[in-house]
């Protein structure tokens, strides 16, 4: 597979190392009430879809950006890869 | 009709014109005591024992395409039960022991070859865990046995001892270990519970459960509605996304992993063995294809197909321990979709939704589970409670805290 | 057979070059130019195998990569190559070739009883029987089964041979080079792409040189050549004949395997295959297509043939596989094969067609013979006869048989793409998902006319050239024939009483494919699995599709109906060692030495294995007698003295910015916030589901400067947590990191006498007094007259210890340097097992306990989880069943018998119970020989360990048939006050 790295362009996959669906993205907030749970669900269950999955990978032989991968599961077809980083801030990982 | 050598003898005589089919085409009635989903190997071999040990008479395994057409049909066909874990270890255990019964119980020559499987080990530290496993292994009353650089000199002299990067130091042997045709497991299991009468409805598709105040009560599916009092999944691989179809989120990621084979040789390797420092696994089967693999692609798919760099690893695992498979050709590469679980171990299991259970995330060890896991799974439909050997493989696990992670990798499922 | 008994004038091969080869022993010649099949097929050597299962006497079928017969064993000693497709197999001077599957010689085989008992070996029999008793079948059935299948046999000696690896870029990949794969190369050449253009042959060409056409009024052959040269000329455009691309990936990207010294006696040290990935924006498939038989009674005799092949050996090569050719076809095509047979001055006996329509060219001296079909043959090693239905007998030493083509979609279903069924042409073309960018062509789009082909392929490479945003230049496409197409659907003779082959090579009949319907195996992929059609090394390139047809015609549905067949990688199989490249031996992976390592080796180290690293085990002294005399002096050394290991493998993470204390925070258990400056702080993190995962120290050397070290066997796999958790889980902190694990080499310096020493080479005015740098110090220094270090006052084994660190460049001539230092103290270098048996001695967690099934509780270390604050595994670890009362703790172990040895990997079962997995407490992590306590120890966890001090259990270890006893003690066996480290 090649992965278009934003920064670097097309790279091949195998510079990368995979760690799973965006949503490990969302730690929650281990102070709230019903933070048993929600850490259950964040470390184990998983949406899995067949199709597009918005996932993380880790460019470890490269310039060690982590990246949200958009790529359908049944085709392996890539339609966008962004910064997770940025991801992260969008979703107010950094207030 | 039963098989034996004097029938295959006296169908040979009258031109082979009295076979018979190994199992009906039957329509689907209306309504079944228990429906399966899946004619896997372990959707059959549950319908084998439900029937047969547990006395339920009413019961239909729908498939989506052909008989064992799942991870039965894809496999790298290899029996053993060397885990360390409580567990995984009883259970694989009484897997391997129904294994040994298996072919005279269900009149099917499946090939089961105890062979033995070896893990190679490289490093002191490894050895401590493999000494470790052997002994857990022997607790529940499994054979293990540890060999050490010497004999594995004598007794598999092609094994690079001269010029490995990771020397080998000894190895882990199970010799009840070995391998099983993998296809004959799912006809056996097929022809068994058909001729206990068994409902085996192939290219139905189940599109929908119907659930009605949190209890289910059937399927709907390609050919129209069925009931059933308790409907049993059984499909990994597809776990995601049938289960979604019942609104659950499961602790399961759906993985490629790669297998392979290569032409036909004369006899070259005795058993199963791996390799300790790499990504690499062979046993030879009966008709003498090296029949190999590895480790996981890595990244979540349903494509059953995989990537080039995992090919290269695998054969660079291969070219590690015994370079003189060099000049062996590859034959054919595919890839199964494997339910990776969030600590590598399974699930046979009441849901949450009454009349619903769930058997799956067997990660990349389904194939020697398929005896106990169709036993299990139907002392679990038919007593409601689980099997002794099955207790720990439950849906709760993990918001309970109860682990059975084998490889200590935690929750990251390509990992296992 | 006398020499070149079959050869005929004409041909592409080179008669000035004479190349000698044996088979089975016999010398025999051919010509530059041969393959191996086609210089038997001249020397008159029809009988060339035995098939697989019924060991029935097998010639020369094709003339290509679809062989189901004629493998060979292909030269000798360690470079034996089993099952060599003989007419892929280019000949060289020197070659051997031996046949297989035979017991006995290949004319008397005495396996080919088998052949006299089919009736009871029919599809699938054995899993109807062997079943009794039980213990047979290991130790009767099976090996008598294995040792008659298989084929080819290895050397079992490694592999001789070196292999290469490659990357290639290019804008369009045509695969093929045939008339339509060069016509495209051509107009995509001219269009400026960068275009690889490859074949598996090594001419190319394809059907052009096998066939008589003209292209623009010169043979096809000479043509290709033409193309070849113009091809050659143009700057972007790379040719790579003797290459196939086995299999298409993901993305556009295939892998190829270019063989360079095949067609030599030997590798001359160079690289014997080159295995290519090429990444390609485009890709056209022109492979195009495979002719197929028709099944009829004794079907599989030496002397019958694909017609297409017939004609690659007289056109091509210059032999001819027949004196007395018969032809037997359902379609035009067949009769081409008579015409260029006649062309050449062979004899065609006879053209049968299937059909009540001729051809309308005559055939000299042939009897034609319409609407008639071969019902049977005869002759065991070579043909002799063939019968017709119409009872007409004919003598014949050469069947050329033509049952239609098949494009060749082999990689359109490399992605699970689905060929679907063309009612026109009656095969599949490609069909369903291709792969990304791939675009089909010619023959293999199932357009079989040679015009045709070439507009289709020129059209289609320049529609690829405006695909990628260039203009396409004109081309003249060549004129060509188009010969005529039509045939008949016939599979298989059904009035043939006698056993028609399907699949050759695995002996597939068509009545065990009938058989199989009978007994309900009935989907495409149950045939395929009960009978093994398609499963030998061809991979049912000849017989899918008709196995296919039958299985229809049982059911009486049609073909798409019954299904389709689909290809799975790699299209011709590929050696392993190609596969591999130069990753074995001793460069299967990399070694990372450590900075020290050179002067190690001239020390007299002993390395080990650590991951990729090397590192010294011990360091032999003359006189000692084993391992244990060497480490236990350089444990008794340290703890005496001083002792030196480099312990450079830890990981280093250099880390940097305003809020790297709370960073710190979130991802180790304990507090970090209020580090000091100049101070180390021992430091532990979890998963994210709470169980342990690794831990070090992290030095504060100024206010936002921070060092954290890891273990070896983590540093990777921290860093690349610590990078998610900075972008991805607290992405607004001011922090930055880099790995600096090889930048600085690091020392442990560890004993009483460590100070003394380290004082010595501390550059003025560095106060080593243990008031000025206390136990847990850090500072930047200048040590040796200048040079740059890093100073750490921590302790691994329990004494006062230092770790100095120095950039790597430094690091071996530090090494000499402390030693040179120590010397007046005894100073000594210690290995990995030294570090070990001190590190159980004080009862650290290493490896073998972070083995990441234990919680921070199992170790002990619950204590470390910070009350005040979050961190990465916080939550999950409070888990209920993380937390039970009986939950394992990590412990001492001491022999109740001090003789007695502790070994790593035992179970411990208390006094009163049954060794039983129900009854097993916990497990034996890691032993050692204490020489400061002079005996075992060990370090184990147990259920409830820390209220069991002073217990004893049974440590059983069945594996080895030892049980001892031993004694719960503390972890720490040296120093528990640790009073030492802080003096």
């Amino acid at each position: 597979m090649i992965i278009n790295h934003p920064l670097l362009g097309p790279r091949d996959a195998s510079e990368f190392v995979y760690l799973g669906d965006e949503s490990l993205i969302n730690r929650p907030d281990p102070n709230s009430e019903d933070a048993d749970d929600r850490f259950y669900e964040y470390g184990y269950l998983r949406d899995n879809p067949a199709g597009d999955l918005r996932e993380l990978w880790y460019h470890e032989q490269g310039d060690r950006s982590w990246l949200v991968v958009t790529r359908n599961t049944l085709t392996h077809e890539i339609t966008s890869v962004e910064m997770a980083r940025d991801v992260a801030k969008a979703k107010g990982r950094d207030k | 009709m039963q098989y034996s050598g004097f029938k295959v003898f006296l169908e040979g005589l009258r031109g082979n014109k009295g076979w018979t089919p190994a199992w009906r085409e039957p329509d689907p009635k209306s309504e079944y005591d228990v429906i399966i989903i899946g004619a896997g190997g372990h959707g059959l071999s549950t319908a084998y024992y439900l029937t047969k040990v547990f006395g339920v008479k009413n019961v239909a395994v729908l498939e989506k395409g052909w008989l064992g057409s799942g991870n039965i049909g894809r496999n790298t066909t290899i029996i053993r039960s060397n885990y360390m874990l409580p567990g995984n270890e009883l259970f694989y255990e009484f897997s391997l022991k129904l294994w040994e019964g298996l072919e005279q119980d269900f009149n099917y020559n499946a090939m089961i070859s105890q062979r033995s499987i070896l893990n190679l080990f490289h490093s002191d530290s490894q050895r401590d865990v493999f000494v470790r496993r052997a002994n857990a292994m022997i607790l529940a009353g499994a054979d293990a046995e540890l060999a050490d650089e010497e004999q594995l000199r004598r007794e598999l002299p092609f094994l690079d001892f001269y010029n490995a990067r990771f020397p080998i130091k000894g190895g882990l042997y199970q010799r009840r270990g070995g391998t099983v045709r993998h296809d004959a497991v799912a006809w056996g299991y097929a022809r068994g519970a058909d001729r206990n009468g068994v409902d085996i409805i192939q290219n139905c598709e189940v599109t929908g459960f119907h659930i009605e105040n949190g209890i289910c009560k059937g399927v709907q599916t390609i050919k129209g509605a069925i009931g059933g009092k308790k409907v049993a999944v059984c499909v990994a691989g597809s776990s995601g996304r049938v289960m979604a179809m019942a609104g659950m989120r499961l602790p399961i990621e759906s993985h490629v992993l790669q297998a392979f084979v290569s032409e036909g040789l004369k006899p070259t390797l005795p058993g199963v063995i791996t390799f300790g420092a790499g990504h690499f696994y062979v046993s030879q089967s009966d008709k003498g294809g090296l029949v190999f693999g590895g480790d996981l692609d890595g990244y979540n798919s349903y494509a059953q197909r995989g990537n080039l760099p995992v090919v290269e690893d695998v054969a660079e695992g291969g070219m590690a321990i015994m370079p003189m498979i060099g000049r062996a050709r590859l034959l054919r590469s595919w890839g199964g979709i494997m339910d990776m679980s969030m600590d590598g171990s399974p699930f046979i299991d009441k849901t949450d939704i009454k009349g619903l259970y769930f058997n799956g995330g067997w990660c990349y060890g389904g194939f020697k589970a398929t005896p106990a896991s169709g036993y299990c799974y139907a002392h679990l439909l038919a007593k409601d409670e689980p099997h002794p050997v099955a207790t720990e493989m439950r849906l709760d696990r993990f918001k309970r805290g109860h682990l059975i992670d084998e490889k200590g990798q935690g929750n990251q499922p390509n990992l296992h | 057979m006398s020499d070149q008994s079959h050869r005929i004038a004409g041909g592409l091969i080179d008669r000035s070059e004479t190349l000698e080869f044996t088979f089975n022993g016999t010398p025999m010649h051919g010509y530059l130019g041969d393959t191996l099949a086609s210089a038997l097929l001249a020397n008159g050597q029809k009988l060339v195998g035995r098939s697989f299962k019924y060991h029935r006497p097998r010639g020369i079928f094709s003339a290509g990569p679809e062989e189901p017969n004629a493998l060979v064993q292909l030269r000798s000693g360690a470079q034996q190559e089993p099952n060599t497709r003989a007419t892929v197999a280019e000949l060289f001077d020197g070659l051997t070739a031996t046949s297989q599957n035979h017991l006995g010689s290949l004319e008397f085989d005495f396996m080919s009883i088998t052949d006299l008992l089919a009736p009871f070996l029919s599809t699938g029999f054995y899993y109807k029987t062997f079943m009794w008793p039980a213990a047979f079948w290991e130790k009767i059935y099976e090996p008598i089964i294995r040792s008659s299948a298989g084929l080819g046999r290895l050397s079992m000696e490694a592999d001789p041979d070196t292999y290469d690896k490659g990357f290639l870029h290019c804008d369009l990949l045509i695969i093929g080079a045939g008339p339509s794969g060069l016509a495209a190369a051509l107009a995509a050449g001219a269009s400026g792409l960068r275009v690889i253009l490859a074949d598996e042959d090594f001419s190319v060409g394809g059907r052009l040189n096998s066939e008589s056409y003209k292209i623009d009024g010169v043979s096809g052959s000479s043509w290709a050549k033409q193309a070849l040269a113009e091809l050659k000329s143009m700057d972007k455009v790379r040719v790579m004949n003797r290459t196939t691309v086995y299999g298409a990936y993901d993305h556009g990207i295939f892998g190829a395997l270019e063989r360079r010294t095949d067609h030599q006696k030997t590798s001359f040290g160079k690289p014997r295959q080159v295995l290519w990935r090429i990444y390609s924006k485009r890709s056209l498939l022109t492979t195009g297509a495979t002719e197929r038989p028709i099944a009829f009674g004794n079907n599989d005799r030496p002397g019958i043939m694909l017609a297409g092949a017939v004609r690659s050996y007289v056109n091509r090569f210059g032999v001819t596989p027949g004196k007395q050719v018969t032809i037997f076809t359902n379609n035009d095509d067949g009769w081409r094969t008579a015409t260029d047979l006649v062309a050449k001055g062979v004899k065609v006996t006879a053209v049968i067609d299937a059909r009540n329509k001729s051809a309308s060219t005559p055939i000299t001296g042939a009897e034609i013979i319409l609407g008639d079909q071969i019902i049977d043959t005869a002759g065991r090693k070579g043909l002799r006869s063939i019968t017709l239905k119409s009872g007409k007998v004919i003598q014949t030493d050469c069947l050329a048989v033509s049952g239609g083509w098949n494009p060749n979609v082999h990689l359109t279903c490399h992605q699970r793409g689905k060929p679907e069924w063309n009612s026109d042409i009656l095969a599949f073309v490609p069909g369903g998902i291709l792969p990304t960018g791939m675009k089909i062509a010619g023959a293999a789009n199932g357009k079989l006319g040679l015009s045709t082909g070439m507009v289709d392929a020129v059209a289609v490479a320049q529609k690829i050239v405006q695909d990628l945003g260039q203009r396409p230049a004109s081309y003249d496409i060549p004129t060509s024939e188009d010969e005529p197409q039509s045939g008949g659907a016939i599979w298989h003779v059904k009035d043939s009483k006698k056993r028609a082959w399907v699949d050759l090579q695995n002996d597939v009949t068509v009545k065990d494919i009938q058989l199989s319907y009978q007994e309900g195996f009935r989907s495409v992929e149950h045939l395929k699995r009960y009978t093994t059609l398609g499963m030998a090394t061809d991979q049912g390139k000849t017989s899918n599709i008709a196995g296919l047809a039958i299985m229809a015609e049982c059911s009486g549905k049609t073909i798409p109906e019954t299904g389709t067949t689909i290809f799975r990688p790699p299209y011709t199989p590929i050696p392993i060692g190609a596969l591999a490249g130069r990753a074995r031996g001793k460069h299967f992976r990399p070694y990372r030495l450590t900075p020290s390592h050179k002067w190690a080796e001239e020390n007299g180290a002993t390395f080990v294995e650590t991951g990729n690293w090397l590192r010294a085990q011990w360091f032999a002294r003359p006189g000692e007698k084993g391992w244990r005399d060497s480490v236990d002096r350089e444990v008794a050394m340290t703890r005496a003295s001083v002792g030196i290991c480099d312990v450079t493998t830890l990981g280093k993470i250099d880390i940097q910015g305003k809020d790297v204390a709370e960073f710190l925070n979130h991802v180790y258990t304990n507090a970090f916030l209020k580090l000091p400056i100049g101070k180390v702080r021992y430091g532990l993190m979890l998963r994210e589901d709470g169980v342990a995962y690794d831990d070090g120290t992290t030095a504060r050397l100024a206010e936002n400067h921070f060092v954290m070290t890891t273990t070896t066997a983590n540093a990777v796999l921290v860093f690349r947590r610590l990078e998610f958790a900075r972008q991805c889980l607290w992405p607004g902190l001011d922090i930055h990191m880099i790995s600096t694990t090889d930048a600085w080499a690091q020392f442990a310096v560890a004993g009483p006498n460590s100070r003394k020493l380290l004082s010595k080479i501390v550059d003025a005015p560095f106060d080593m007094s243990n008031e000025a740098f206390p136990f847990m110090a850090c500072s930047e220094l200048t040590i040796c007259s200048g040079t740059p270090a890093r100073l750490f006052r921590i302790s691994f084994s329990g004494e006062i210890a230092y770790e100095i660190a120095v950039p790597a460049k430094y690091g071996n001539s530090m090494m000499g340097a402390l030693m040179t230092a120590g010397q007046e103290f005894d100073a000594v270098p210690y290995g990995t097992e030294a570090l070990g048996v001190m590190r159980i001695e004080k009862g650290h967690a290493a490896g073998n306990e972070l083995n990441g099934q234990t919680t921070a509780l199992n170790l002990g270390l619950g204590g470390f989880i910070s009350k005040k604050k979050d961190c990465i595994g916080k939550t999950l670890s409070q888990r209920p069943e993380l937390n039970r009362d009986d939950a394992i703790r990590l412990v001492g172990f001491k022999p109740v018998k001090s003789d007695d040895l502790l070994l790593a990997g035992s179970h411990f079962i208390t006094r009163d119970e049954e060794a039983n997995m129900a009854n097993d407490q916990g497990w034996m992590s890691s032993v050692a020989y204490s020489p400061t306590l002079g005996h075992s120890i060990g370090l184990g966890f147990i259920k409830k360990g820390h209220q069991r001090m002073g217990e004893i259990i049974r440590v059983v270890n069945p594996s080895r048939g030892v049980e001892i006893e031993a004694e719960i003690v503390s972890p720490h066996f040296y120093d528990p006050e640790g009073g030492l480290q802080r003096g």
